[in-house]
């Protein structure tokens, strides 16, 4: 249960890009979260609301999009989603494979006032 | 009142993973092997260590940085061993940062050849903070059973090498060797896997091989 690190440096860079734009409220943060992130969206979502309460964000909603894995073989070049962490190219069978979507914990965007 | 949307695309985590760059290219360079343990609490890492410091001794001059909730019990039991090691408790947090590793920096013996990372046992957590290691361990005790990898694939799939512990135990334990090895090469083919006891010393000279192997190849990229 790290997601409250998470959230923790997450409100760094808010607090920055506030500053940077003299905005008087943050209203919408919008997260990109990979399957293989390693945070659960639910408990960043929670954590997110606990800390949100007397900063700059406290009235803004939290919006996760979940990135599914995707990954392509080196040797086939075949591109797929892959669900259940098997990392061994469906097509072909090798293993020389590269991950492309899937591990990012991305702030993608803010909706502020000014 | 204006109201603006600011793409940021930025990583969360993007701090932290400047600080663990930072580590590594300058241990790299001067000559240190930093190598990140992650487990489960009781998988076994401290006694691992406490072999592998026998085994290095005296050649291989080693340090410790042993990260725990409470208590300075891990660094005193390294420190027997005539090894220098530090204890950061992290007081309920479940992982260790970069940053703290970064503040004891300067401490580390210029001479050492290898800093050890003993980090928070917990299989989930530690996974998504890179530590400034250039090698990822990550210990399976017989008894927690072979089927940990999947359940847990950031751990495993992060790792380069998967050091089984406890292996004493698997005639006692339902734990199939055999299983858990395809289970985690299912989900990282990369990893190179050890078996050890640390109780009647199995696979710690391998795996004390292992680490001098790697600060070679270390050294060499560097050259």
């Amino acid at each position: 249960m790290h997601e409250l690190s998470i959230i923790a440096s997450l409100f760094e860079i808010l607090q920055e890009k506030a500053q940077e734009q003299k905005a008087t409220k943050i209203i919408l943060v919008k997260l990109k979260v990979g399957k293989l992130s390693g945070v659960v969206p639910e408990f960043l979502q929670t954590a997110f609301d606990l800390y949100k309460k007397d900063t700059i964000a406290a009235d803004s909603t939290i919006e996760i999009e979940a990135v599914p894995l995707k990954i392509r073989c080196r040797k086939c070049r075949a591109e797929v989603l892959q669900d259940d962490f098997v990392f061994i190219c469906p097509a072909c069978g090798s293993t020389e494979l590269e991950t492309l979507e899937g591990t990012e914990l991305f702030l993608e965007k803010i909706d502020l006032e000014i | 009142m204006e109201k603006k949307e600011l793409v940021v695309e930025l990583d969360i985590l993007g701090s932290n993973k400047k600080i663990a760059a930072e580590i590594r290219e300058k241990l790299e360079k001067a000559g240190i092997l930093v190598v990140n343990l992650l487990s489960s609490p009781g998988s076994g890492k401290t006694l691992l260590l406490e072999r592998i410091a026998e085994a290095f001794k005296p050649n291989h001059r080693m340090a410790v940085i042993e990260g725990d909730i409470e208590t300075e019990r891990d660094a005193e039991r390294i420190r027997r061993k005539g090894v220098p090691a530090w204890q950061i408790t992290t007081g309920g947090a479940c992982h260790l940062e970069a940053k703290q590793v970064a503040r004891l920096l300067p401490e580390i013996p210029a001479e050492s050849k290898f800093l050890f990372i003993e980090n928070v046992g917990n299989l989930v957590c530690p996974a998504s903070y890179d530590l400034g290691e250039s090698l990822r361990c990550v210990l399976l005790s017989a008894p927690e059973g072979d089927d940990k990898p999947k359940k847990y694939p950031k751990a495993f799939v992060t790792a380069d090498c998967l050091i089984i512990t406890k292996s004493d135990l698997i005639p006692f334990v339902p734990f199939d060797l055999e299983r858990a090895g395809n289970e985690a090469l299912d989900i990282n083919p990369r990893l190179r896997i050890f078996v050890t006891s640390a109780l009647q010393d199995r696979g710690i000279a391998e795996l004390a091989r292992f680490f001098i192997e790697r600060r070679v190849a270390m050294i060499q990229r560097h050259a």
